[in-house]
């Protein structure tokens, strides 16, 4: 929060009430801005890209939460959506979880610092479409239907696959999944976060779930695998961050592909592996805050991430973007990015809500038992 | 007779200086080492070769500065709040109110039963409130911040002025007829100044080192930009802590010099009256 | 001499405790105080209070106080209690003898000033670089534990105790030291030299000195230092968390989970009545510890 930003913020709220008073009295005629954009739909409602861009703009300013820069590039689509239209970000909380980021709405979302949209998982965005506000933007139509929320109040915005990351200077090379019992792996294994608690971890125990023959309505072999590795004494139970996989504590790590890969830039040797018969995936979701105190620049956000530009930035990520169909078809993606992905063989699959309810419930009673 | 003192004092002395340099020797040891492994870690390239890059990657962050400034306005603005509210209170429950001591005490330990992340849940109807009618600036944060340095500041405070007299020392300056304001002003914070000074530096190191009440109530200080800037690769992470961590103590040093006078309670006025000052340890 | 703690002499000898413009205008003073407290500090808990006695609907309900009795709440109960009171303990004794140890020093000296301003920063060090600094140190890849092993002493042979509740022991060791040496250091500072003499004049040798003078004297404050180690200790999550990140065995750690779940095991209601319990057990705490202040005051 930069200092003397109080004035800032008077008079910029000054001067979003007189261009808004201002619209509202001429009823759109010779100023091109964005009238009600706290209530449009779409950029049509806005009045076109061009008037939600001036809106946005003279709003000046963007308060994104839970977004750290090593993120799926989020720091290049940040530095890209500011380079583009000069509107200041300001981003919060960065190692906040998506239960956090739909808190801050509830709780700070009538401030001046509140969150204008939010990048959350899917649990988390279906328990809370109350907070949202619906918005198609432009490229609406390339998304399939099970990805996005029929009057735009959530879509999904990027995927990867569940993976087992592992310094291959470190640990032989993992080619099965039992592969990790093995005694070079002694207190390797990590797991992202906790199952209570991370979407990353609780898609890593159900990985290990049907990897182990499991299937998606019952993720008890997913902990009794886990329960194995403890009492192999190759399950470690410490946090796994960017410095305990650099300095070799960790050197096994399970994460989404796509966090994982972004570990090659410390370790070299860094490899990425899916296994063929459990690869399961899984998408994030965006949404516009209800009370977002930046409208219009909320708006925009969204133009620019479903933009060829912003979903490319993601891909760059080793992220799938959602429209990565779409753009493959239209010729306008990276190519080079895309061939970087890691190789998937073989079907993905997805938890559903209740899916993934059952897990939660099963890891909730079971898990801090299992790995003692 | 004196020489044998004498000898007995040397032999003492001895063994104080030996037990001295055996302490100093193993918290050197415990309290060094994981600093420096994370030093040789934040120097430390892909490769395996010593390298600067990471540190040189903290000062081009360019959201830093504003950070560390409103970090530093928190930690005066918190430092001086707490002391006008303490030290006066403190003083005052001793001489008058001291069935009070309990209570104070116990609320001052309040803060600390509760982990800041459920804290600060019951914080943010207020910080509505002050957002919304008064500023939405981060020093607002400095008002939360007064809270939680109190068990610490009180703990200090407290031993502090348990070390003097206060009864003798506040009835002789006003059976010379000194206001409430010259007592405590200029007969007890002299008398507390190194407790007076470890609570600063207690709560300053607290308000640098902050992050999650900040954090959750969507301010960027000083914490939540590392954790940003964290989040470059590995090796910058621990080299933004270990400078932060640099940056505190030479604060603390600064303040310590400027603060502290090192007089020992012994000189107070009340006992150089009468006594031969022998100095021995 | 008076005892830290309880007036020897009390100003109002032949007045009525009750009533009288003199008791009224005594509590003045206490009123920025209580009134700070009462907005910053006790409003936040009782809205956690209210908080816990809620469901998700904003029903009331007593469930989230029923659900304390769910099988790893009560461990985490147990094992973060007796790993305050350890780590309490050690670091109140460690630290004691560090602050001795510093305060024989010279006064206005320069160790004094780096000690403290040092004590100062490690006081409030914590987090994922604390559990990191160890980790890179002490860990299964850290320099101290390949250095051990390769001379044929391997102290994770049995188990990983860096990463369980022992491990978590240690490191919080190294900030509750610091922290002891601050908050005790000014009740160090208050011991004369002229007790010292005292106590020889009169025959006694240094254990004498210790038991019947100068413990005496310091055991108040210490006890008071070993209780806000305790708190301290009690509530500390961050530290905790990036060292053991799976089995939550730290009661702030069920908190934050309850709290920020993204997967749905979302419990804001079950999270409160945790802090609630919280609150109780360091009241439970506090109130042994004034006990032992009022019988130690008797018998030393």
């Amino acid at each position: 929060m930069k200092l003397g930003s109080l004035t800032r913020h008077l008079g910029l709220a000054v001067v979003a009430l007189v261009v808004v008073a201002a619209c509202g009295s001429s009823g759109g005629g010779g100023t091109a801005s964005c009238s009600g954009a706290k209530t449009a739909k779409s950029a049509a409602d806005c009045g076109g890209m061009d008037a939600l861009v001036k809106a946005a703009q003279a709003e000046g300013k963007l308060n994104v939460i839970a977004l750290p820069r090593d993120w799926a590039n989020y720091g290049a689509i940040l530095d890209g959506f500011h380079a583009k239209y000069g509107i200041a970000i300001t981003s919060d909380n960065p190692d906040g979880s998506s239960q956090q980021e739909v808190d801050a709405i509830k709780q700070l979302g009538s401030t001046s610092r509140g969150p204008d949209v939010v990048d959350v998982g899917m649990a988390v965005a279906l328990a809370n479409t109350n907070l949202f506000t619906p918005y198609k933007v432009a490229t609406w139509a390339d998304v399939l239907d099970s990805q996005k929320e029929s009057t735009g109040l959530w879509i999904q915005d990027y995927g990867g696959f569940m993976s087992i990351g592992y310094d291959s200077s470190k640990v032989p090379e993992i080619k099965a999944f039992d592969d990790l019992f093995g005694s070079q792996f002694k207190g390797k294994v990590a797991l992202n976060g906790n199952p209570k608690q991370a979407n990353a971890a609780l898609n890593g125990v159900m990985m290990a779930n049907l990897a182990e023959g499991g299937s998606l309505d019952d993720v008890s072999k997913g902990v009794d695998f886990f329960k194995r590795l403890k009492a192999a004494g190759n399950f470690s139970k410490t946090q796994a961050t960017t410095a305990t996989v650099k300095n070799g504590t960790t050197p096994v790590v399970f994460d989404w592909d796509y966090l994982s890969a972004a570990h090659g830039k410390d370790v070299p040797t860094w490899k990425v592996f899916v296994p063929s018969n459990a690869i399961l995936g899984g998408y994030y979701a965006q949404a516009v805050s209800k009370d977002a105190p930046h409208p219009a620049a909320a708006r925009l956000w969204e133009e620019y991430l479903y933009s060829d530009e912003g979903q490319n930035l993601w891909l760059k990520g080793l992220a799938r973007p959602v429209r990565q169909a779409a753009m493959q078809k239209s010729g306008k993606i990276d190519s080079a990015a895309a061939a970087k992905l890691p190789p998937v063989n073989g079907t993905p699959q997805f938890m559903s809500d209740a899916q993934s309810t059952a897990a939660k419930n099963y890891v909730v009673a079971h898990w801090d038992a299992a790995i003692a | 007779m004196a020489v044998a003192a004498r000898s007995i004092q040397r032999t003492r002395w001895i063994k104080l200086q030996a037990f001295r340099y055996v302490i100093f020797a193993l918290a050197a040891i415990f309290f060094l080492v994981p600093l420096g492994a994370m030093v040789e870690f934040s120097t430390r390239a892909n490769d395996g070769s010593r390298t600067l890059e990471y540190w040189k990657a903290i000062p081009s962050y360019p959201d830093l500065t504003g950070a560390i400034v409103a970090s530093l306005q928190l930690a005066v603005i918190t430092s001086v709040v707490m002391l006008v509210l303490l030290v006066p209170t403190m003083v005052w429950v001793r001489l008058k109110l001291p069935r009070l001591t309990r209570i104070i005490e116990f609320m001052s330990l309040l803060p600390l039963t509760i982990p800041a992340i459920v804290l600060v849940v019951g914080l943010f109807p207020m910080y509505i409130w002050l957002n919304n009618n008064f500023s939405d600036s981060i020093l607002t944060l400095s008002l939360a911040y007064v809270v939680l340095v109190l068990p610490y500041c009180y703990r200090a405070i407290d031993a502090g002025l348990g070390a003097i007299d206060v009864k003798t020392l506040t009835e002789a300056a006003r059976s010379l007829g000194a206001s409430w304001f010259t007592v405590m002003w200029r007969v007890i914070v002299p008398n507390i100044s190194n407790a007076i000074l470890n609570a600063t530096l207690l709560a300053v190191a607290l308000v640098l080192g902050e992050y999650t009440i900040a954090n959750n109530l969507l301010y960027n200080n000083l914490q939540v930009e590392l954790v940003h800037l964290a989040r470059e690769n590995a090796g910058v992470s621990i080299a933004v802590a270990v400078a932060a961590l640099l940056f505190a103590f030479a604060l603390l040093v600064v303040l310590a010099f400027v603060g502290g006078r090192g007089r020992r309670v012994h000189h107070d006025p009340a006992s150089t009256l009468g006594s031969p000052t022998i100095t021995s340890i | 001499m008076t005892v830290a703690g309880s007036p020897a002499v009390t100003t109002n000898v032949g007045r009525p405790f009750l009533g009288g413009r003199r008791l009224s205008l005594a509590w003045v003073g206490a009123v920025p105080y209580l009134t700070y407290v009462g907005i910053f500090l006790v409003l936040p808990s009782v809205i956690i209070g209210i908080g816990a006695f809620l469901d998700a609907n904003n029903v009331f309900t007593l469930d989230n106080f029923r659900n304390l009795s769910r099988s790893y709440v009560i461990k985490a109960s147990i094992d973060t209690t007796v790993l305050s009171a350890i780590t309490a303990l050690l670091g109140a004794i460690f630290g004691a003898l560090l602050a001795y140890a510093i305060v024989t020093g010279s006064q206005s000296g320069i160790l004094r000033r780096l000690t403290v301003s040092a004590s100062g920063v490690l006081a409030q060090f914590g987090g994922v670089t604390l559990a990191f600094a160890f980790i890179a140190s002490i860990g299964p890849a850290g320099f101290v534990y390949l250095f051990a092993q390769s001379h044929g002493f391997d102290f994770y042979k049995q188990d990983l105790w860096l990463f369980e509740i022992p491990g978590i022991e240690l490191v919080y060791l190294y900030f509750q030291i610091p922290l002891m040496v601050l908050v005790f250091l000014p009740a160090l500072d208050g011991i004369k030299p002229q007790w010292r003499e005292a106590a020889e004049s009169l025959g006694g040798n240094t254990w004498h000195y210790w038991r019947h003078v100068a413990g005496p004297l310091l055991f108040p404050a210490f006890l008071g230092s070993v209780l806000l180690l305790f708190a301290n200790a009690f509530s500390a999550y961050a530290t905790a968390n990036a060292l053991v990140g799976q089995g939550q065995p730290v009661l702030a750690q069920q908190i934050a989970g309850a709290l920020s779940s993204e997967v749905g095991a979302y419990e804001p209601g079950f999270a409160k009545a945790i802090a609630i319990e919280m609150i109780v057990i360091v009241t439970l705490v506090t109130v042994l510890y004034t006990l032992l202040q009022r019988r130690t005051a008797r018998w030393l």
